[in-house]
């Protein structure tokens, strides 16, 4: 990349694969479960983390030398707190449905681990530029799991993607559905989203034996 | 040249390359191994994991027999009323067994075909031997499933059951489930319209379903789940002449196989007796909250909790899930003590689950699963009871 020196872009870079918030450091477990179970809400959840996470870590790093550190969390959850609140708003403005469907999630963006961890880890110590790229790199990563745990989700469980009925009707039987196909309930559920997080860890973790913890 | 010195011989032909556990688990599982140790002493015992798992399958084979013969018989039953009036005599005919060996037995096949398969290939990509720890799994599996379920979906929860239940764990005797509940609980979530309800215990109904020559299949549990009036006795229910999973329905030869693996010591007496009084003791909690006046007719857990204690034991797959899952020597409780209490849990739960959530008209899978998570955990703590008392001796002694 010519637009970034070698160590910005691996801020960018390693989240997403070798020190993936998700897969490595297994943080914000808890929204990847809640709403993966559609491609869309997957989406639109890394979006906003995207843009909350990236915002968020340059304001805080432009703020650090002049936040108190005994109250410098109260100051994070404040950013946090707004920033979330923007995303709420227009995701209510012009994607209400969506923004019903997601309903309470969007409002805990605010409790992500990920989110508290970059500004404590990253923002606080760096400067605005890079905690930027930090904080859009560590979102994407986030974001790339919840969507591919989505795609699987939404495509297994329901049989569609974004809503359009890739595998054929299940009512009229169309498609793979007149074969005698049907869509596996237990891939909308919870427990299911943490086996194929956890597939996506045993994959990457075979792919590369280094991550591989003692 | 036999087929033990073909095999052998492939198995020379491959040793030391990727495909070897593979041909070694053929060899071994036909016969015993040409190889034998030449120095040092070893421990030998008769019943190796292999004998073990030959045992629990022979306690098994009533119960399969049994099922084709029922699934036949249920079928023309539920089609012909007349047959219930003398079941014994409508029971072992030709007729049920041509049916049920053609419905049951693709199940049996699917299940070791694809439970194997996966295991094979897991042996040779870690490059270890093939375990033996499907045997038993895929012989329950076929029992445990209604009678109609498509076969691609229990291939499909075979793999998961043996993946995700066992392999990622480090394979037999490393799992904390139950493989087999695993797979049925997996079907159960996925496919619930496949799993439960009033029209997947009889082979043909789904099929027949809206159709004027409609058959209903419901069981016994399922009938009191709706506070209904079950139409069979708890004598047809004691031999098995009702619907259910294929395996399950005759308490009394779960009751000989149950005899067959205490007198063989293969399964836990404990576990058993203690989840047989579990289940009595929620049963008369529940028959004396009747008694008491505090659930009156008409409320919807009406039907289960007046039910007379002990139909609990012949109804459903308790007593099936007792004998043959909870007893499992891998995902049980180790020690003594522990047995017990795991076991009474095991019953009291299952009860338990009957009567209060009418989504679960059998509580035995769900409560097995459970109980197989906290078994570690009640093992730590008779555990740390008995060294804190022996603790407690030797002070006394030395003081």
């Amino acid at each position: 990349m010519g637009l970034l020196s070698k160590k910005d872009s691996k801020l960018i870079l390693d989240p997403l694969a070798d020190n993936n918030p998700i897969t490595i450091q297994v943080l914000g477990i808890c929204s990847a479960l809640a709403i993966t179970a559609q491609l869309k809400a997957s989406i639109v959840m890394a979006i906003s983390v995207v843009f909350v996470l990236g915002v968020g870590n340059v304001v805080i790093s432009l703020m650090r030398n002049i936040i108190p550190s005994k109250i410098r969390i109260i100051v994070q959850l404040v950013v946090v707190a707004a920033l979330v609140i923007i995303v709420d708003q227009v995701l209510k403005a012009f994607a209400y449905e969506l923004s019903k469907e997601l309903s309470v999630f969007i409002g805990l963006i605010i409790t992500n681990c990920i989110i508290m961890g970059r500004f404590e880890a990253f923002a606080l110590g760096n400067g605005p530029w890079r905690s930027f790229l930090d904080g859009i790199g560590n979102a994407a990563g986030y974001g790339v799991i919840l969507i591919i745990v989505g795609f699987f989700r939404e495509l297994l469980g329901s049989g569609t993607l974004l809503g359009f009925k890739v595998l054929g009707d299940p009512i009229s039987k169309t498609g793979l559905y007149a074969l005698g196909y049907e869509n596996n309930g237990f891939m909308l559920l919870s427990p299911m989203a943490l086996i194929v997080i956890g597939i996506i860890i045993w994959v990457q973790r075979s792919r590369n034996k280094e991550l591989i913890e003692e | 040249m036999g087929l033990k010195q073909n095999l052998h011989k492939l198995k020379e032909k491959y040793k030391g390359t990727k495909m070897a556990p593979a041909f070694n688990a053929l060899h071994t599982f036909l016969y015993t191994p040409n190889e034998t140790t030449h120095s040092g002493s070893h421990v030998r015992v008769v019943d190796d994991l292999k004998r073990t798992m030959n045992t629990v399958i022979m306690a098994l084979i009533p119960c399969l027999i049994f099922g084709i013969f029922n699934a036949g018989y249920q079928h023309y039953a539920a089609i012909d009323n007349t047959l219930r009036l003398d079941p014994l005599g409508n029971f072992f005919t030709w007729d049920n067994f041509i049916l049920g060996a053609w419905t049951v037995l693709p199940l049996v096949i699917v299940s070791y075909g694809v439970g194997l398969l996966v295991e094979f290939i897991f042996a040779v990509i870690k490059g270890h031997e093939v375990e033996e720890g499907y045997l038993v799994t895929g012989m329950l599996v076929p029992l445990i499933v209604p009678i109609d379920i498509p076969l691609w979906m229990l291939a499909v929860a075979v793999i998961f059951g043996v993946v995700i239940g066992k392999e990622v764990f480090g394979g037999t005797g490393m799992n904390i489930l139950n493989p087999a509940l695993t797979i049925r609980a997996f079907l159960f979530f996925a496919y619930p319209t496949w799993m439960s309800g009033d029209k997947v215990w009889v082979h043909g109904a789904k099929e027949m379903a809206g159709q004027p020559d409609a058959i209903s299949g419901e069981t016994i549990l399922g009938s009191l789940a709706q506070n209904h009036e079950p139409i069979y006795s708890i004598w047809d229910s004691f031999w098995g002449f009702i619907p259910g999973s294929v395996g399950e329905t005759s308490t009394f030869l779960i009751l000989i196989g149950a005899l067959f693996l205490i007198f063989t010591k293969i399964g836990s007496w404990r576990i058993m007796l203690s989840a047989v009084l579990g289940a009595l003791a929620m049963g008369l909690i529940f028959n004396g909250v009747v008694d008491a006046g505090w659930i009156k007719d008409g409320s919807s857990f009406y039907g289960l909790m007046s039910e007379t204690f002990w139909h609990h034991l012949v109804i459903g797959g308790l007593a099936f899930g007792i004998v043959y899952m909870a007893t499992d020597p891998v995902t049980a409780s180790q020690t003594n003590k522990g047995k017990w209490i795991y076991g009474f849990l095991i019953g009291f739960i299952s009860v338990l689950i009957r009567v209060f959530n009418p989504a679960y008209p059998e509580g035995v899978m769900l409560a097995i699963l459970l109980m197989n998570v906290f078994a570690p955990t009640i093992d730590h703590y008779v555990v740390q009871g008995n060294i804190k008392k022996r603790m407690k001796r030797l002070k006394a002694k030395t003081a």
